[in-house]
């Protein structure tokens, strides 16, 4: 087991890149520590696969350092930084037994052989295969190949960190939840150092404790699951995690808060105290569909917006409303009612405005 | 849909049994018409029954060049489909690098056998060939032409320039079909070399090898040009295989008869031990 810890790290897979864009990872610095269970949440292409290659050793980063435990492993191949990776797709050695898959990477390290017996058949009972440990790899259906491969990452005891990459794809929706919660169990019993690789929220928020999101190959936000829901560190995450995601806004500044065509919506003093001193002309909000609020009668502080679309999701309602140009998503509850092109009242409430410069999220300074 | 039984429909499959009758079986049946036969012209054949195969069976001189040519095949086996694999292993994954090895690898294979057997034949001498003057200078007494060991480690040799670039590259295309993951995963589980051999490299060639072990025995059982021209069966008989004492056998002596019988055997044989092959590997690991 060990903490790893990313520093300065930047990868291009071109051999001359020019410019940002040639970067799959930009400029990064993170530290997963000792026996965490993590998940690095982000779309396609964001860089999270490179990552994790970068972490197990697969892939030498351009730039930057890798530490193990405070030691750098640049320059270590997977096998000395002792790592155990499950990829995306299964991989199985399919002249082998499914036992003899999974005692492959202990017969490696050289394990006595009692040894390797009873920690197959404690893997293979885990993941619920151990009626077919003498069956040929081959012949398995993918999901039992995908939990060979996922057997043969978790057989070995000594490992510095799993890692994870999108390990689920394969597996059907009602075996992929069984599994997650086996990993999760896996993960409190033997405590090691997990990192999960996915680019579904509801995968990485079952999973981890915290959860890496990544975009444009950097990590915008590491936190908690609450956290990245409650303030997202940028406008990216705030659209990325929730469903459907953060409404936001481009604003610009007015008097005692800022305003997008000709709504005004006042912000707290702190906020404006900080937006005073931003000469960025790029301003957004941002606030959930959860924390905006709809009532039927006028006040002081609400908006009347028109009812554009209600989609009912079978426990919630979806309401889209036009706020002056603005589209925005309320999310509200089952007793909602309220006919298409009828006016509405919005208001929202000041703690659930986030205000975004330059794409990342302005915090009250202590 | 329902189906309508109308044995006009025979008549669908005459296209493809024409095409066969005229690829295999016409002209192998006039070789079978010669092997029950003794035939002395036009109108004079006698029906022999299974005489000729008789006589050819208990024949000294074919049974001791059929058993020259499995030692061979045996031999051409040994050394190229390993050597094959080595080389495959071997060379540049890909690149420039890998184009130009591909291109080195593959001449031989561009080169017709009687020149194959002509670049040998004085390429081994031991006057002006600079491979046998090489071996004479290092002070070993190499004459292919009057010694019988020296006569078939040459033929060999010259087999093996000549052959076992198929191998590798067949072996080649089969390894690089493997994809990337697996030796990821191999580097992951901390497998040794030897390890990713055996359990990723080797089970995955198996559908090429298969291929190249049947192409190898074949050609290699039915080899004439190459010796013929090398060493031209000498010394004495030493080097002389199967097909070379048919054609002795056949338009040498004009035996006709013995000859068409011999053929037959020797089809049989190369049909039979090709099966063998086949089925030995692909059942080697079948199912538990």
């Amino acid at each position: 087991m060990a903490e790893i810890q990313l520093k300065a790290l930047a990868h291009s897979y071109s051999d001359t890149p020019t410019g940002p864009d040639d970067y799959a990872i930009r400029q990064l610095d993170h530290v997963w520590h000792k026996g965490g269970a993590y998940a690095l949440l982000g779309p396609s292409g964001c860089g999270k696969s490179t990552m994790l290659n970068i972490i197990s050793g697969l892939i030498q980063p351009s730039e930057g350092e890798v530490l193990f435990d405070g030691k750098r492993v640049n320059e270590l191949s997977p096998r000395d930084r002792n790592i155990a990776q499950v990829f995306q797709f299964p991989v199985i050695y399919d002249s082998m037994t499914v036992y003899e898959n999974l005692a492959f990477p202990l017969k490696n390290n050289k394990v006595p052989a009692s040894r390797i017996k009873v920690r197959v058949q404690e893997i293979a009972e885990v993941l619920e295969i151990e009626d077919k440990l003498h069956k040929k790899a081959r012949n398995l259906t993918a999901d039992e190949k995908q939990k060979v491969s996922m057997g043969r990452g978790l057989v070995r005891e000594d490992v510095s960190a799993i890692l994870f990459d999108e390990p689920l794809t394969v597996i059907d929706p009602q075996l992929k939840w069984k599994l997650r919660r086996k990993l999760k169990q896996i993960h409190e019993q033997f405590d090691i150092t997990m990192v999960y690789v996915t680019h579904d929220q509801l995968e990485a928020s079952t999973f981890a404790d915290r959860i890496a999101v990544m975009y444009d190959g950097q990590v915008v936000q590491f936190g908690t699951p609450t956290e990245l829901f409650e303030a997202p560190n940028h406008t990216f995450v705030g659209y990325f995690i929730g469903s459907p995601g953060m409404n936001i806004v481009e604003v610009e500044r007015c008097s005692d808060g800022v305003c997008f065509g000709s709504t005004v919506l006042p912000l707290e003093s702190w906020q404006v105290d900080i937006l005073k001193r931003m000469t960025s002309g790029n301003l957004k909000i941002g606030i959930r569909p959860e924390f905006i609020e709809i009532s039927p009668i006028a006040s002081d502080d609400t908006y009347e917006a028109n009812v554009q679309d209600i989609e009912d999701l079978g426990t919630y309602k979806i309401v889209t409303v036009q706020l002056g140009e603005q589209e925005l998503k309320v999310r509200q509850n089952e007793e909602f009612e309220a006919s298409i092109d009828s006016p509405v009242h919005l208001s929202f409430p000041k703690q659930w405005l986030m205000l975004y410069v330059d794409e990342f999220l302005v915090q009250e300074q202590q | 849909m329902d189906k309508i039984p109308d044995n006009r429909a025979w008549w669908l499959v005459l296209p493809v049994f024409l095409l066969v009758a005229f690829s295999a079986l016409i002209p192998l049946m006039t070789v079978v018409n010669y092997s029950v036969q003794d035939i002395f012209g036009p109108g004079q054949a006698y029906y022999v029954g299974a005489e000729w195969f008789k006589e050819v069976l208990a024949d000294e001189r074919l049974q001791d060049s059929l058993i020259r040519q499995f030692v061979f095949s045996g031999f051409v086996l040994l050394i190229q489909i390993p050597l094959g694999i080595g080389v495959a292993l071997m060379m540049p994954k890909s690149g420039i690098k890998g184009s130009l090895c591909l291109i080195l690898i593959a001449i031989p294979l561009l080169i017709p056998w009687n020149v194959v057997g002509t670049i040998w034949q004085i390429f081994a001498r031991g006057d002006i060939g600079l491979f046998g003057w090489g071996i004479n200078q290092l002070g070993i007494d190499y004459n292919y032409t009057g010694d019988t060991l020296d006569a078939w480690l040459t033929v060999l040799l010259m087999d093996v320039w000549h052959w076992t670039p198929l191998v590798a590259l067949l072996c080649y295309s089969g390894l690089r079909a493997i994809p990337e993951a697996f030796y990821q995963a191999a580097e992951i589980d901390r497998a040794s070399k030897w390890a990713v051999f055996r359990y990723i490299q080797l089970p995955r060639l198996k559908s090429v090898l298969i291929i190249a072990v049947l192409l190898r025995f074949m050609d290699s059982f039915m080899i004439y040009i190459e010796p013929f021209v090398l060493t031209g069966g000498g010394p004495g008989s030493s080097t002389t295989f199967l097909s070379q004492t048919l054609t002795t056998m056949a338009i040498g002596q004009f035996d006709l008869g013995r000859a068409a019988a011999f053929s037959l055997i020797y089809f049989l044989i190369v049909l039979l031990i090709s099966w063998l092959f086949f089925t030995a590997i692909t059942h080697a690991d079948k199912e538990k």
